[in-house]
């Protein structure tokens, strides 16, 4: 609304000010804020500039990303059927320590898709416009990276053909799954983050398939956009209701992706190993699941607002707003470091004390510091304007806090695991070349979905765009309003 | 195929979405009842001007809801109290606080698919045929044109003063849709 009042002509309001002796000024240039959409494009560019991404020829770009991609996808897939048939042997669990690395993987993989969520639902919630250029491709990536996360538990179980013991199913001598232990929630968390996930993307897409349908040349796009739009005509009375269910989706949502990744924390804190044995978690790891998240998005949307030309929809200002958003929970997870030494040396267990000395300064320092770097240092640039509006920077930024997070979830499962109560237990993890291989053909797996989604979805939410535009608005004059509304 | 001498309704295409919802205010104003707005996206205030009352989907996402959580506690209860109990740490066989984050998620589980299917239902989709889909002018309603479209089937529907109504509202387009 705000946006309005702002470009509203002040000659249009004069009329009604007078009336009560307050003359409204517009406000100083300053204090204008960027459009959402640049250069005042019209409601049917925005179709025409979204939609058509996904028509056409599949061009060259596409092709060079998609088969390295789905090369990747392939090495992941063989390694999984060569550890299912050799045995969890290839990934050298014969010591204790020799663990973790899929964990370390499901934690980080969920964490990073946490953003499209959050973009999706709370941001829909506190009325950010800004996120309806952003919401579909997050979401779509939330999605293909809870699909890569949910790789690793089930095949980090050994035998995998139990994988079905993870459900209230009964198994072979009748006995139920105990829900006293937080890997159970963590099941039902995880499930029903995927499914709510597949469920609000594919209502946000509903609408949009519908203007594919009505695009398509051929009777094969049109059959099968037809089908999955639903038989969507953009009746009023239909958005009524499905702008309804979208905010009770977007509320159930919004406490889900807290729950969840507060739920994959309990994992560790209930356990009583020093270093996962900690309260503080829950908050930590959602803060640090929207910092990774966040820089997830940017690594993906910034190469492709550049390549697919929607620098007019992806604009400076929402990268920008990215990286603040960076840098806030970035503070955050700064801060959580900070508690957890605080709390190691206040709390006066020897244990604990010991712990978080052996992070900084032990074997694994150099994980320990690069982690630092990444995660604390690397985002406080983003105070400066001259950093958030260079792209290259934007980027070369967000890989490092990628890369940061997955220091993280190393540092807190396997750091902690290979000094714990017994000297016995000690040891130094290595990664084997199979553990390696899964871990890259995940994203594999990801890019050759995500890719796809670009092909054959709207990458960007048509309707949602449109809606935000002065032209939306029957209030504006660009709405067609006379005389200042009505 | 269609009855040709079957008219489905009268539609009338808009540029804007102020005169849209100007000429919605006018046609709920004249009592019709089956009648519709058909716009690219969700214009805020069309409720009104079409004299909507509040979506029922939120009840469908609070039975959901409610099913979920009570389902979710009864059967951890029932499985790990009643059915299979085993010890484990000298905990309780159930406990509410235990058993709260599985039922937690299982709500909101449940009353998300009651939100997308409560809205599917009230719309009355997936319906994959529609007289209206089949007009070429209409494909524009999901690009950048705004409809309002009287059904025959309305008490009021008259060929003549419906059309004249509609001509009167500022509309770019009048056309009947057959059946």
């Amino acid at each position: 609304m705000a946006d309005a009042v702002i470009s509203k002509p002040l000659a249009q309001s004069d009329a009604a000010n007078q009336v009560a002796g307050i003359v409204v000024k517009a406000p100083p240039r300053e204090l204008e804020r960027e459009p959402m959409v640049r250069n005042q494009r019209s409601i049917g560019w925005i179709s025409d500039a979204i939609a058509g991404v996904a028509e056409g020829k599949t061009p060259r770009w596409w092709w060079l990303a998609f088969i390295p991609s789905v090369i990747m996808m392939t090495a992941c897939f063989t390694m999984i059927l060569y550890l299912v048939s050799v045995g969890v042997g290839v990934w050298g669990p014969g010591h204790r320590v020799m663990w973790g690395w899929a964990i370390v993987n499901v934690v980080w993989w969920i964490g990073s898709g946490e953003a499209g969520t959050l973009i999706a639902a709370i941001r829909f919630l506190l009325r950010q416009k800004w996120r309806t250029s952003i919401n579909r491709a997050a979401e779509a990536m939330t999605i293909f990276a809870v699909m890569c996360a949910g790789i690793f538990p089930v095949i980090h179980i050994g035998r995998i053909w139990f994988g079905w013991w993870l459900f209230p199913i009964p198994n072979g001598n009748d006995i139920w799954p105990q829900f006293r232990s937080p890997l159970m929630w963590d099941v039902f968390a995880v499930s029903t983050y995927f499914t709510v996930s597949v469920l609000f993307w594919y209502m946000g897409l509903i609408p949009d398939l519908a203007v594919m349908r009505d695009r398509a040349k051929n009777k094969i796009r049109k059959f099968a956009y037809g089908l999955f739009s639903l038989g969507w005509t953009g009746s009023n009375r239909h958005w009524s209701n499905y702008e309804k269910a979208y905010l009770i989706l977007a509320g159930l949502s919004t406490p889900l992706v807290l729950s969840v990744h507060s739920i994959v924390s309990l994992d560790f804190s209930v356990s009583q190993l020093p270093g996962w044995h900690t309260t503080i978690f829950p908050p930590y790891f959602v803060a640090g699941a929207v910092f990774s998240g966040f820089g997830m998005v940017l690594s993906l949307l910034i190469p492709l607002r550049r390549v697919l030309r929607l620098e007019d929809i992806i604009t400076l200002r929402h990268v920008e707003l990215m990286c603040k958003v960076t840098l806030a929970t970035g503070s955050i997870v700064g801060y959580a470091y900070g508690i957890e030494f605080f709390i190691a040396w206040y709390s006066g267990n020897p244990y604990e004390r010991y712990a978080f000395i052996n992070r900084a300064t032990g074997h694994y320092a150099w994980a320990y510091w690069t982690m630092i770097t990444c995660n604390v240092i690397v985002p406080q640039l983003f105070w400066f304007k001259k950093i958030r509006t260079n792209m290259l920077v934007v980027f070369i930024l967000s890989i490092l806090v990628n890369i940061g997070m997955w220091f993280e979830r190393f540092v807190i499962v396997v750091i902690s695991l290979h000094r714990d109560f017994m000297p016995s237990n000690w040891g130094y993890f290595r990664p084997t070349w199979v553990d390696i291989l899964t871990f890259l053909g995940t994203f594999g797996l990801f890019f050759t979905f995500f890719l796809l989604f670009l092909r054959f979805v709207p990458l960007i939410a048509i309707s949602e765009v449109k809606g935000v535009t002065p032209q939306a608005d029957p209030h504006h004059p660009l709405g067609g309003a006379k005389k200042g509304g009505h | 195929m269609a009855d040709t001498a079957n008219p489905y309704g009268i539609i009338a295409e808009f540029d804007n979405p102020a005169d849209t919802m100007h000429a919605a205010e006018k046609v709920r104003d004249a009592g019709f009842r089956k009648w519709d707005v058909f716009t690219p996206f969700p214009v805020h205030g069309m409720d009104k001007a079409m004299g909507l009352k509040n979506s029922k989907v939120g009840w469908f996402s609070f039975l959901g809801g409610v099913t979920g959580y009570t389902c979710g506690m009864l059967m951890i209860w029932w499985m790990n109290a009643v059915d299979y109990p085993i010890v484990v740490g000298g905990k309780p066989m159930f406990s509410p606080f235990s058993a709260f984050p599985p039922s937690y998620e299982l709500t909101i589980l449940l009353g998300s698919f009651g939100s997308l299917f409560g809205m599917l239902f009230l719309n009355r989709l997936p319906r994959l045929y529609h007289p209206l889909l089949k007009n070429r002018r209409f494909a524009l309603a999901t690009h950048d044109r705004f409809f309002i479209v009287i059904e025959t089937a309305d008490p009021k529907y008259s060929e003549t003063e419906t059309r004249k109504l509609l001509e009167s509202l500022g509309t770019r387009h009048i056309e009947v849709v057959e059946e």
